[in-house]
C-alpha cells in the first residue's frame, strides 16, 4: 500500500531513512574501565578519561567490539576487518574533550538488510548502510538551578552503535515496522536492551518528500527521538510541513529539526550554521581496529537463533500459522515459553493456549512473562489433561482461572474440585432423558423438523452435568434419543 | 589554497577563541603561511601508496569488558571551578 501525502496539486510521495543509536550492553565503557550500567550516583560511574583529564589514553574494550560485530551479522552485513576511529569536534558541556570518538570514513560495519512486515502481511526490505561504534555524552540537567545547567558524567564514554538505514522507508507504518523489527533484533542478540524510555536507543529521522519519479529533494533531520510512535508523528508532521513549503513556492531548507510531542509538530533548532562542520579527522590516539576472519567466525557460530528463521522454523516445526508464529517469536521469553509447553504436545493446540487465554491472563493482572502466576510446565500439564480426556475445553477454562488465581496444578484443582469429565455412558444417558422429560415442548417442535433446536439440548444437558459431561459422547447420546 | 578573512574568523568561532578584528590580517597571513607549507606536501607522488596511520603495523590493543576504574568522584571533580555537590555546573545552557 503506497503512503502518499495529498497536497493541493496532486500527491506526494515520503522519503525516510532512520539514524538509530543503541547503547551496546556491556559492563565498561568503550575506551575506560569505568562501568557502563545505568543509574549509579552522579559522576561516580566516570574515569578520568570519560572526564576529558589531559594525557589520559583510551583503550578499547574487546566485548563492545564483539556487540557491534555480532549485530552486524544479525543484520545480515558486511563485517569490515580493518576499520578507524576519527574525532567529531564539537563543544557541548556534556562533551567533556570536545569531541566525541566516532567512525567516519572506516565504519565496522557495512551494508546490510532488515526485512520488514507490514499490518496487511506484505514485506519489504529496508537497507542498511552501516553501523559504527561510538561514544555516548554525559547529561545536562538544566532545571536544577535557575543560572546554571548540572553535568552528570556517567554516561559519557558508554558505547553506542550507530546504525544508519538507506532511505528507503516510504511511510510512518514502515519507519515503526523497521524500528520494531531492529530492536528485536538487537534484543535477541543480547547488544542492546532496546529500552527508547531509558534512552538506551534512540532515532535521528531524515525526511523529505518527492513527486514520483523524482530525484530525492532536501531533507530535515528531525533529532533524538525516543519513542517508535513519536518517530511515526514526526514523519507525518514534518512531511506535511514540507509539503506545505513546496506547494508555496518556497523550498526546504536542510536543517536540524526538534520534534514537539505536545504540540506535534517539529521546530527549528535555532541553530548555528556551523552546526554540522565538525571537522572530523583521525584520532591520533588510536591505531586501526584490526579483527581476524576467525574471531568473527567464532561469534557468528555462537550467535542466537534470530527471528526470521525461529518463526519459519515454528512454521515448520510446529504447523502452526505463519501470524501466529509471528506473535510467539516476538520477544524471544515468549518463544522459549511456547516451545517448553508445545513439547512433546499438540503444538496447535499449545499455541491457541499462549496466545490466547494466557496471553489475556497476563494482560488482565499485569504481569509479563518473566513473572507469570503460571509456568511452561504447569500450562503444559493442564494441556495434557485436554488431550487424555481427563478435562473437557470448556472446564479448561475454568481450571486455568483457578490456577491463575491460586497457582496450584491444574491436576490437583480438577481433583479437588472433582471436575473431571463424565465418560460414564450410563451418567450421559440418565442427564439426556432428564432433559428430554422437562422439555417435551422443544422436543415435539424438534421432532417436528426444527433442527436447530439440537444446540439447545447440548446446552441443557451439559448444564445439567455441570459442565463436565464428555462434549462427543453427549452428542452421540442425543443423536441416539432423538 | 589561501584563507579569507571570513574563514579565519570561522575557524576561529568554532574553536571558541575570541579574536579582534585587528588581530585578523595576522592570523591570516599567519595561518596561510602554514598552509603553505604543509602544500609542500603535495609535490610528493604517492600513487598506489596506502595511507600510513603508525608506525609498523601496528593494531589497535584491546581490554577484557571488566569495570577497573570510576568511583572516584572526588578526583573527578577535583578541578572543576563550580561543583555543586556531585555536579559539574556550567553557565546554563539551554537553547
Amino acid at each position: 500500500m503506497t503512503y502518499l501525502i495529498e497536497g493541493r496539486d496532486g500527491p506526494w510521495e515520503l522519503v525516510v531513512g532512520l539514524e538509530v543509536h543503541a547503547q551496546v550492553i556491556s559492563q565498561s565503557k568503550l575506551f575506560s574501565g569505568a562501568s557502563a550500567s545505568y543509574g549509579g550516583e552522579p559522576n561516580t560511574h566516570v574515569s578520568l578519561v570519560d572526564a576529558g583529564f589531559p594525557g589520559m589514553l583510551p583503550v578499547i574494550n574487546r566485548e563492545c567490539v564483539a556487540q557491534a560485530v555480532r549485530t552486524g551479522l544479525g543484520l545480515k552485513a558486511r563485517v569490515n576487518l580493518e576499520s578507524r576511529f576519527d574525532r567529531k569536534n564539537y563543544f557541548y558541556a556534556d562533551l567533556p574533550t570536545g569531541y566525541q570518538i566516532s567512525q567516519f570514513t572506516h565504519p565496522i560495519i557495512g551494508e546490510g538488510a532488515v526485512e520488514i512486515e507490514l499490518a496487511d502481511g506484505s514485506t519489504r526490505v529496508i537497507g542498511i548502510t552501516r553501523l559504527h561504534l561510538e561514544q555516548d555524552a554525559g547529561k545536562s540537567m538544566h532545571d536544577q538551578d535557575p543560572a546554571r545547567s548540572f553535568i552528570d558524567l556517567n554516561r559519557a564514554g558508554v558505547a553506542l552503535m550507530e546504525i544508519v538505514s538507506e532511505p528507503d522507508i516510504r511511510s510512518p507504518e514502515e519507519a515503526g515496522a523497521y524500528l520494531r523489527k531492529l530492536r528485536m533484533i538487537l534484543r535477541y542478540l543480547g547488544t542492546c536492551d532496546g529500552n527508547m524510555e531509558e534512552g538506551s536507543m534512540r532515532a535521528d529521522v531524515n525526511v523529505s518528500v518527492r513527486k514520483a519519479g523524482e530525484p530525492f529533494r532536501t531533507r530535515c533531520e528531525i533529532k533524538n527521538v525516543n519513542s517508535i510512535r513519536y518517530v511515526m508523528q514526526a514523519i507525518e508532521v514534518e512531511a506535511v510541513r514540507q509539503v506545505e513549503i513546496w506547494e508555496n513556492g518556497g523550498s526546504v531548507d536542510q536543517e536540524t529539526r526538534l520534534f514537539d510531542p505536545a504540540r506535534s509538530e517539529t521546530r527549528s533548532l535555532r541553530s548555528k550554521e556551523d552546526a554540522h562542520d565538525y571537522r572530523y579527522f583521525p584520532d591520533p590516539d588510536l591505531l586501526p581496529l584490526v579483527i581476524e576472519e576467525a574471531w568473527v567466525q567464532g561469534l557468528a557460530a555462537h550467535l542466537p537463533e534470530l527471528p526470521d528463521a525461529k518463526r519459519q522454523r515454528f512454521q515448520d516445526e510446529y504447523g502452526i500459522p505463519r501470524y501466529d508464529a509471528g506473535v510467539l517469536v516476538a520477544e524471544q521469553a515468549t518463544a522459549d515459553f511456547y516451545e517448553t509447553v508445545a513439547r512433546g504436545r499438540d503444538p496447535r493446540l499449545a499455541a491457541n493456549w499462549v496466545i490466547g487465554d494466557f496471553f489475556a491472563a497476563l494482560n488482565r493482572t499485569g504481569r509479563t512473562i518473566q513473572d507469570s502466576p503460571i509456568s511452561a510446565d504447569a500450562l503444559g500439564g493442564m494441556l495434557d489433561l485436554i488431550t487424555d480426556g481427563t478435562i473437557n475445553g470448556k472446564i479448561a477454562k475454568d481450571v486455568f482461572e483457578e490456577m491463575l488465581e491460586t497457582g496450584e496444578s491444574a491436576a490437583d484443582i480438577v481433583e479437588r474440585k472433582g471436575l473431571r469429565q463424565v465418560t460414564d455412558t450410563g451418567a450421559i444417558d440418565a442427564a439426556v432423558q432428564a432433559v428430554l422429560d422437562k422439555n417435551p415442548d422443544k422436543l415435539a417442535e424438534y421432532r417436528g423438523g426444527k433442527d436447530k433446536l439440537f444446540g439447545f439440548f447440548v446446552g441443557q444437558v451439559m448444564k445439567a452435568m455441570a459442565g463436565k459431561g464428555n462434549p462427543a459422547l453427549v452428542n452421540e447420546a442425543l443423536k441416539k434419543v432423538l | 589554497m589561501s584563507l579569507d578573512p571570513a574563514t579565519v574568523r570561522r575557524i576561529a568561532r568554532l574553536a571558541r577563541i575570541g579574536i579582534d578584528e585587528s588581530d585578523l590580517p595576522a592570523l591570516q597571513r599567519e595561518l596561510n603561511g602554514i598552509l603553505g607549507w604543509i602544500e609542500q606536501l603535495n609535490e610528493v607522488d604517492i600513487d598506489g601508496v596506502e595511507p600510513m596511520v603508525g608506525t609498523g603495523h601496528a593494531a589497535l590493543r584491546m581490554r577484557e569488558d571488566v569495570v577497573t576504574d570510576g568511583d572516584a568522584r572526588d578526583a573527578v571533580l577535583s578541578n572543576a571551578p563550580d561543583a555543586a555537590g556531585p555536579y559539574y555546573t556550567v553557565p546554563k545552557v539551554v537553547e
